[in-house]
């Protein structure tokens, strides 16, 4: 990899990961405040997806327009149009994962930097959830 | 309501939204946080090292707050760590058989105007704010 895509990785994670902190997802007692709607609601995390959508939802039709990105050859874009059960119950276990711990993955990763046991504790447990995840898909469909 | 913070939320929003263009724009990636996680552990060939340097690029953000204010940011849970572990077997295994978490559905998609991260979305919303419910106000685990 040259010492341009080097680094452009590492300052589009430094700038996403500011973005999380500066936004306050990076604290699951207000993840969980969004979520409380019956309860102690706190709407900022709407406004986070709402600025964040608000860059990407006028950029990416524009870039999509493109021949090929600017660094790479090709855009790797999700091509699955299918509304599958995977998608639905994937989605339906990590909502409720994130609302009993207040962390998603993002927020997660930034804040293991801050020397939160909860993040370690959380990350160690995401990446296991994970691997199970890739066991579960090999035995349904092994590699050939 | 709880600690209403429309500013700073609004300017982090708009930071993350446009690191995830650039992101498309220079890489022709996707910045779906999970996805990139996952296409980790299980790397192919040249594919890995825009990863790491991804996540690694993120973990420099409290760093940055730490020349800037002197100290790291500090982060509290006040769910047990049986909890935690629970939440992050879920997330885990969630965001991959789904495809995606808040950021590659929430952000990405949505922006794609995809029916699946619709979908996607507004699931783990619900299931999210239903987990919340439950577990504050039904069994009463944190005040």
């Amino acid at each position: 990899m040259s010492a341009k895509q080097s680094l452009s990785s590492l300052i589009l994670g430094a700038l996403f990961g500011s973005g999380l902190l500066i936004s306050g997802m990076i604290h699951p007692q207000k993840v969980q405040n969004f979520l409380d709607v019956a309860g102690s609601w706190d709407p900022s995390l709407s406004l986070v997806m709402g600025g964040a959508l608000l860059m990407t939802a006028i950029a990416f039709p524009l870039i999509l327009k493109r021949r090929e990105p600017l660094f790479a050859h090709k855009f790797h874009v999700p091509s699955a149009k299918n509304l599958d059960a995977k998608l639905v119950v994937g989605s339906a276990l990590f909502g409720i994962g994130w609302g009993l711990g207040g962390f998603c993955p993002g927020p997660a990763i930034v804040g293991l930097v801050s020397g939160s046991s909860a993040s370690l504790l959380f990350v160690v447990s995401m990446l296991l959830g994970m691997a199970l995840h890739r066991t579960y898909h090999d035995l349904r469909s092994p590699p050939t | 309501m709880h600690h209403f913070t429309p500013v700073s939320a609004l300017i982090g929003g708009l930071l993350i939204g446009t690191a995830a263009s650039l992101m498309l724009l220079l890489k022709g990636r996707i910045a779906g946080i999970s996805g990139i996680i996952g296409g980790l552990l299980h790397p192919s060939a040249g594919d890995a090292s825009w990863r790491a340097l991804f996540l690694i690029g993120m973990m420099t953000a409290p760093l940055g707050y730490l020349l800037w204010t002197g100290r790291l940011p500090e982060i509290t849970s006040d769910v047990s760590n049986r909890t935690l572990i629970m939440s992050g077997l879920l997330v885990g295994f969630g965001t991959r058989l789904g495809s995606g978490c808040t950021s590659g559905h929430g952000v990405c998609g949505l922006a794609r105007r995809s029916p699946r991260s619709l979908v996607a979305t507004l699931t783990f919303i619900l299931s999210g704010a239903l987990a919340v419910f439950v577990s504050r106000h039904l069994i009463g685990v944190t005040p």
